[in-house]
This record gives structure tokens, sequence and C-alpha cells, in this order.
């Protein structure tokens, strides 16, 4: 408890815990429904592109947030697309999307700044990431993603499940496939420059197959995700200050202890019966 | 006879961009139907069943829906997709989500409608199961929930897209019951889709045989007689 109070004192700290339980928790709940229709690869196409325009944002001195979020919720339609049409293979385009993205990014930043620390923090997430207007965005964004999950919960699980049955009973699919979509990419572009580019797409992830180890319901599953990714969040953060650790690479390295502790607890729950 | 037919498609055709998959459909599902759509692959069976869906606007012709059908949605029976195969979720969510049509703008279920979703577990005899998950139960059980979900959507008409596929023999004949008993005793329409001809003649009243064209439409029994059911069921010479 003394750790927590003592790191509530530095303000850069309250904003990234703060900033970082909301994109967690939005990063989870979306995760779901991506994960169980097989969206997965997405996030990370999206926290690619997010990297590239990222770069090239702040290389031209504009806004990295006002640049960002357009062209990630562009890519985030693009790939949702792609993954629908059968006729491209997806999962090769979204990681040929990816690393395009990536090289951009890097060759920008190169050419401006130089392979300084900037390119290791944006790959690899830095603390001193979130700002206050990111904090303030990541509240509306997670009002919004609640907002969906509680009043249309129902049609979420229908599209997600089903959804040639849920077009057939007069859903509007395609609506919230792209609702979806581009709160993930919001999502991304939020958490990405904390948690970094190469890790980000684990805040979605993660939490959905963890859940899905122990929990048999969609509720369950859903509820479970959005706490096992804030606990682990916290858990990532107390750990990456009290052991110097970095802070991004940390919280994935609890989301993977928390999968295993649930794999070990559906194992044990299965020998039992 | 009973009423007007719950769908009328009248020189009908499908298609995909500029290709049409089936051409110049005629044909009249009545109340009480049990018809079914047989034909090779690449036929244009699933087209055709996506367009009476409305998930497929027509390319020519008028196809017309009964008025009660447009309010209440077609209860559908789709191919299962992988991704449902470990899909986390009870009997009870899948079932319960077939009475999403039924919502409108209402966030939350009605205790009637969750009333509704127990009726029908009951029907299917899946009762039972209503708290077991979906992604552990047998082929046949899966496709026994989503019945009942169907038939959460509505009970005039059910849309099936090969529902036997990946299902044991004795699945199989349990399906057929399940389906011959709710045309029979609860008047369901049912419109099938099926690779299983053999079965399927002794089961439907009406066969639709389809080869990009309508090549026979009528009565099972006028079915078996003729050429070309003969030569699809290997019957004739």
């Amino acid at each position: 408890m003394g750790v927590i109070k003592e790191m509530l004192s530095y303000p850069f700290l309250v904003r990234a815990l703060a900033g970082g339980m909301l994109v967690s928790l939005c990063a989870s709940l979306l995760g779901v429904s991506l994960v169980l229709k097989r969206y997965s690869m997405i996030g990370d196409g999206l926290s690619h592109v997010s990297f590239g325009a990222l770069s090239v944002a702040i290389a031209l001195g504009w806004s990295p947030l006002a640049v960002s979020i357009p062209v990630v919720v562009l890519a985030a339609f693009f790939l949702l697309r792609i993954t629908e049409s059968s006729k491209l293979k997806s999962d090769a385009a979204i990681a040929m999307i990816s690393a395009s993205a990536l090289a951009i990014g890097i060759i920008v930043t190169s050419m401006t700044t130089g392979m300084t620390t900037d390119i290791s923090s944006y790959m690899f997430g830095s603390i001193l990431a979130m700002s206050q207007a990111d904090v303030r965005l990541a509240v509306v964004l997670s009002v919004v993603v609640l907002g969906l999950f509680i009043f249309c919960y129902h049609k979420i699980f229908a599209v997600t499940f089903d959804e040639s049955f849920a077009k057939a009973t007069g859903v509007r699919v395609d609506l919230y496939n792209v609702l979806i979509a581009i709160l993930t990419a919001v999502t991304i572009v939020l958490g990405m420059r904390m948690m970094g580019a190469m890790l980000i797409s684990s805040l979605i992830i993660f939490p959905a197959l963890t859940s899905m180890r122990v929990f048999k319901s969609f509720k369950g599953v859903m509820i479970s995700s959005g706490v096992v990714s804030v606990v682990c969040f916290l858990a990532g953060m107390v750990a990456s200050y009290t052991l110097s650790t970095p802070a991004g690479a940390s919280v994935v390295v609890m989301d993977l202890l928390c999968f295993l502790l649930f794999t070990a607890w559906a194992a044990v729950g299965r020998s039992k019966k | 006879m009973k009423g007007d037919p719950l769908i009328v498609c009248e020189h009908v055709d499908f298609g995909y961009e500029d290709q049409d998959a089936v051409i110049d459909v005629d044909m009249e599902i009545d109340q009480g139907d049990y018809l079914c759509i047989v034909g090779e692959n690449g036929s244009g069976k699933s087209t055709l069943m996506k367009g009476i869906l409305g998930l497929l606007k027509p390319t020519g012709g008028t196809l017309t829906l009964d008025e009660d059908l447009k309010r209440t949605g077609i209860g559908y029976l789709p191919q299962q997709t992988v991704a449902q195969r470990d899909f986390p979720a009870t009997v009870y969510e899948v079932v319960r989500s077939g009475c999403l049509s039924r919502r409108g703008m209402r966030p939350f279920y009605t205790r009637k409608e969750e009333q509704l979703v127990l009726e029908c577990m009951e029907k299917l005899k899946i009762g039972a199961l209503k708290d077991h998950c979906y992604r552990e139960l047998s082929g046949g059980q899966q496709q026994r929930v989503l019945i009942a979900r169907a038939l959460c959507a509505t009970s005039k008409l059910l849309v099936l897209d090969e529902p036997v596929t990946g299902l044991d023999p004795s699945a199989i004949q349990e399906l057929y019951q399940i389906l011959q008993r709710l045309n029979r005793e609860d008047g369901v329409t049912i419109l099938m889709v099926s690779h299983d001809i053999r079965n399927v003649v002794g089961q439907a009243d009406k066969i639709l045989h389809l080869g990009q064209r309508v090549l026979f439409y009528g009565s099972a029994e006028a079915y078996r007689k003729s050429g070309l059911g003969q030569r699809f069921l290997g019957t004739g010479k």
C-alpha cells in the first residue's frame, strides 16, 4: 500500500495510472469481440500503423493525436474490409501493412531526430507519455465504450457470435463492426505511446484469452476480461516502479502470468470433474 | 389454401457483382410447407437462400415477402463457422440472442421474452443444458441450440443452410425428426438447403432442384419419379 501512495505523489504517474487503467479496460472489452471474431491481428496491424503516423506527425511538428487518430481509424476500416473479403489473404495483407507502416515510421524518425531514444520509446513505450489531454480523451473513450457494451450488449453478442444470423434478424452488423473498429483504433492510439507499438496489442488479446480459459458464459468472459486487464495493468505498474523495469513490458509480463494462472486454474477444474 | 404465401419469387435473379449465380427462379413458399433446395456445389443454392433472407438484393425479377414475415424476420440457421466452435457462451445466452429482432431499440430483454426462450429450449429438449457452455456440446446438441434460437426469432419460417454437415448419422436422423415434428405439429414452415438428398426426399413435401436455373420444382413424390430425380438419387437405371 505504501508503494502505491508513493507512486500517487508523482503527477505523471497519476496520469499514467488513470489513463492506462481506462485504456486497459476499453482494450479488454473490445478485445473479447475482436478475439472471438478472429480479428486479433487487426490490433497488431493498427498499432504499427499508429507508430508510422505518430513518427510522421512528430517529424512534421503536428499534434500526434490529431494526425494518428484519423489515420488509424482509416486503417481500421481498411483492415476490416480486407478481413471480410475472402479474396485477399487477410493475415498476409495485415502483416504487409504492419511492416510497411513500421518501416516508414523508422525512416522518418531516423531522418529527423536520428535513431535515438525516441524510437525506442515509441516501440516499447514510455511512462511519461500520458499527457493531461490523453487522460481526458481516455475518459471520453471509456464512457463511449462502456456505454456501447452496456446498452448494446445483446447486439454485440449476436454480432460476435453469428454475423449471418444477426443480419437475417435485422441487426445492422456493419455498423457495429465499424464502431468496434473505430473504438479499437482510438484505444490503440491512446495506449500506444505508453505501452509501446510492439506491446499494445497484448492489452487487446491477453485479457480475452485469459478469461476464455476459465469462464463459460459470454457475460463471464466480458466481466473477467475487464477485471483481469485493469488488475494486470496496476500490478505491472507497481512492478515497474519497484523493480525499475519498463512499464509496458511489465504490464505484458503480468498479463502472461495471469494467463498461465488461469490456464492452471482451468486444468485443476477439469481434473476435479 | 391456408392464406397468402409467405414468400413469392417471380423470375428472380441473384448474383454477385456482374455475374448472376441464380437465374429466373419462380417459386412460392406457403405456410406449413417443407421445401428443400437441392443441387450440386456451385448451383446457386446458397445464393438463392441469401436472397430469400434479404442478405442479397435481387438483380432481376421480384421477391415478395409476407408482411408478417417482414416484421418478425426469418428464423435462420446458418452454417457453423470455425469461430463458433470454441465460443464461450452458455446455451441460454445463445438461444436468447434469437429474440433480438423482437426487441427493437430496447436494450434489455423482458420477462416475456425470457419465458419464450425457456419454451423454445423445452421444445428442443435442451432445457437441461441451459447453463452448459456451447463449445462443450456435441454437434447435434449445438444444432438444436441454434434451432431453438431461430424459433425465438419467429415460429413462422425456419431457413436452414446445410444443417447436417459434420453431424454423425444418429444426430442427422434426430435432426430430421425434430424438423418433421416442428413442421407437422407446430406448423413451422421449413426451407432447407441440403446435400443430403436421399434423406431429404423422404422428409420434404416439395423439392426445388437448382442448377443455376430451376431444373425441377414440385412435390417430392413427383421428383422421385422424374428422370432428374432418379439420376440424382441413383434409383433409376
